[in-house]
């Protein structure tokens, strides 16, 4: 057993953060950040020439022919640079909806009476009948109520877990460098307690949600894809609360990005039902 | 990333598996939790038999994945927990195999495994708890031995040990983690006295050691002098590394137990037990994942790592939640010390206290990971 990522799977998920930091870093994510978002399709095409639609996509029918642990080593630091839009569904359709693959084709779905980027995309999976816009609170997630329920995908459910993971990771990191700078009372205010102990337990919330993602991606069992997105939410949504804690004021502002994370990571949190529905998932299983 | 075992580990545990299936059923059974004498007899002849069939050096010479296999396999059996054995198998043994010098190795690591020797721990002092580092009982220098005069607290197994890994302070002058000595000290000599301590579960867990005058001979020091503290931390390193893997698996079982009363009694029907239940289900998948994650990354690195602090600290608190949910599910029984996992639910009290407060873990997560500056 070697529970641990391989050469290439670091190498695959420092390539996508290097692609992500050039391509959608602090400037480009302020920039996006509207009161219309546009999607960059320059930038979504370049994803799909990087194989991130395409990377579970067998190489017989053109894709990179990899697996879920590559997938969701993507999606964690798509989630980590906030980028926005439908990603999970075109990644989905990638070998079904032509031109998804290479990021030409903007694919959305219906997911638990909701719709990403309706407007924007060019495929939409699902019953839209009746789409009514929200006011979303994401400012980088445009929104519509749908009737259509849609299914819960757990492939979708992991993806978004994976998601979740790279925005507790971030947030962590944005507290400590945080804490590790801003002085207070004549020292850095990370070397109190009080934010010290903060941010020890959004490592370890975000530790716990990573090897609970990276193991449902290996095994996929149902069971296994529920407690990851549990955990992953606890960590992404706790972990973004807590970093705004340390922001102090700052982090209350909209000139601090830490707003964009909780309101992403919430959006999400929203995705394949909610958290009842893997509460109750799980509850089966111990009885099962 | 690769969940699936070697087929080298998985014979290893189908012999395991096979073995415990056929000695389980002839164990006596265990003794009462408050008769030390039968725990500790019991304790080691659960390690005569490990040693007999090759097992008892499981958790010094074997790979951290044949360790987390063993600890698997003994808890998912039901086998006999580690217990009188614990801190010479898990602290005394593996920190004289390291630093011991080949006398001290041939004296003391046979015994251990064989199931002969009882050790006990005196680190903690009345004045120094978590602040190890503070320790006041001192050794001087006579002649072939130091004489040590103190007192420890908190000495798991101290009522039935023959041996002590003993922390002294032999230079009072020099810096505090300076100074500071490892001894292995005979439970019989002159000076000592154990003074049991009752717990709030209601056993005597552990005690007080009194030591007044007592002499240590110098060959019986593990280390240099003053080197007690660096000795100390490769002790420690072995206590968080997969010490709690077999715990994981129990909670685990404690789990579907409960589940399963829950059915029976009702309470099942409440949608937010129900669901709480399912959470501690996520919960206890996660921690059995993140000590996979650990033995994988010390099957590389060779040592434990800080990883231990993040799980200890997650699993402690897991712990209580899993006993409090239990409480739950009893009802008015959860007050009944004869009911099941009534006794668990106190004993988990002290997870978040003992081998370093949550509150120390927390320090070391951010200074040592995070690297958050030092504080007050």
């Amino acid at each position: 057993m070697r529970f641990q990522l391989t050469e290439d799977q670091r190498a695959l998920k420092a390539g996508m953060r290097e692609l992500l930091e050039r391509r959608f870093g602090a400037a480009e994510l302020r920039a996006a950040t509207v009161d219309e978002p546009r999607l960059d399709r320059a930038l979504w095409r370049e994803l799909g020439e990087a194989g991130f639609f395409a990377l579970c996509v067998p190489e017989a029918d053109g894709g990179v022919g990899l697996g879920l642990p590559e997938a969701v080593l993507a999606f964690e630091e798509a989630g980590r640079a906030l980028l926005p839009g439908p990603l999970i569904a075109t990644h989905l359709a990638a070998g079904t909806v032509p031109g998804a693959a290479g990021g030409e084709t903007i694919v959305t779905a219906v997911d638990a009476g909701l719709v990403e980027w309706l407007a924007q995309a060019d495929v939409i999976l699902g019953d839209t009948a009746g789409a009514v816009p929200l006011r979303s609170m994401d400012p980088l997630t445009p929104l519509h109520r749908v009737v259509d329920k849609g299914e819960a995908n757990p492939l979708a459910v992991l993806l978004t877990a994976a998601e979740q993971l790279g925005t507790a990771t971030r947030a962590c990191e944005l507290a400590v460098q945080h804490a590790r700078t801003r002085e207070q009372f004549g020292q850095p205010i990370g070397a109190f307690q009080a934010v010290k102990h903060l941010c020890a337990d959004m490592l370890v919330r975000a530790e716990t949600a990573r090897v609970a993602v990276y193991a449902a991606a290996v095994t996929s069992a149902p069971a296994d894809i529920a407690a990851a997105r549990l955990l992953a939410d606890e960590a992404a949504v706790r972990g973004a609360r807590d970093c705004l804690q340390v922001h102090g004021g700052m982090g209350f502002t909209w000139e601090c990005e830490v707003h964009l994370h909780l309101k992403r990571a919430w959006v999400r949190a929203q995705r394949g039902g909610g958290n009842t529905e893997s509460e109750e998932l799980l509850a089966a299983d111990l009885v099962a | 990333m690769d969940l699936a075992y070697t087929p080298e580990e998985e014979d290893f545990r189908a012999r395991l598996r096979q073995w415990l299936g056929e000695v389980l059923p002839k164990l006596p059974p265990a003794p009462d939790p408050s008769d030390w004498p039968g725990r500790r007899a019991y304790d080691l002849g659960w390690q005569r038999m490990l040693h007999d069939a090759g097992y008892a050096d499981v958790h010094w010479d074997a790979s951290p994945t044949t360790r987390l296999i063993y600890l698997e396999e003994t808890e998912r059996a039901g086998a006999p927990y580690v217990g009188a054995n614990f801190v010479g198998l898990l602290h005394a043994g593996p920190t004289i195999a390291a630093e011991g010098t080949p006398e001290q190795r041939a004296r003391w690591l046979p015994p251990i495994l064989r199931g002969e020797e009882v050790w006990c721990q005196g680190f903690s002092e009345p004045g120094a708890g978590s602040d190890l580092a503070a320790l006041r009982t001192r050794a001087r220098r006579e002649g072939d031995d130091y004489v040590v005069s103190g007192s420890k607290i908190w000495t798991s197994h101290a009522e039935v040990a023959d041996w002590c890994e003993l922390l002294v302070r032999t230079d009072p002058s020099a810096p505090r983690h300076r100074g500071i000595t490892w001894l292995a000290m005979s439970m019989d000599a002159p000076g000592v006295t154990v003074r049991p301590l009752r717990t709030l579960a209601g056993s005597t867990e552990f005690a007080e050691v009194f030591l007044d005058e007592v002499r240590v001979p110098v060959g019986h020091r593990v280390g240099a002098e003053n080197d007690g503290w660096r000795v100390t931390m490769v002790t420690l390193s072995f206590e968080r590394g997969t010490a709690f893997v077999g715990e994981v698996v129990a909670c685990r079982r404690v789990l579907r137990e409960l589940a399963s009363e829950a059915r029976k009694n009702g309470r099942w029907d409440d949608p937010v037990l129900r669901r709480r239940l399912g959470r501690l289900n996520a919960e206890f998948r996660a921690l059995r994942r993140l000590t996979q994650w650990n033995v994988s990354e010390a099957s590389v690195s060779g040592v434990p790592g800080v990883g231990g602090s993040v799980f200890k600290l997650r699993y402690s608190h897991a712990r209580q939640e899993l006993y409090d949910a239990a409480a739950d599910v009893l009802g008015p029984d959860a007050l009944d010390l004869d009911r099941a996992w009534v006794l668990d639910r106190l004993s988990s009290l002290s997870y978040t206290i003992a081998a370093g407060t949550s509150q120390i873990q927390r320090n070391i997560v951010a200074e040592r990971i995070l690297g958050l500056p030092k504080g007050r």
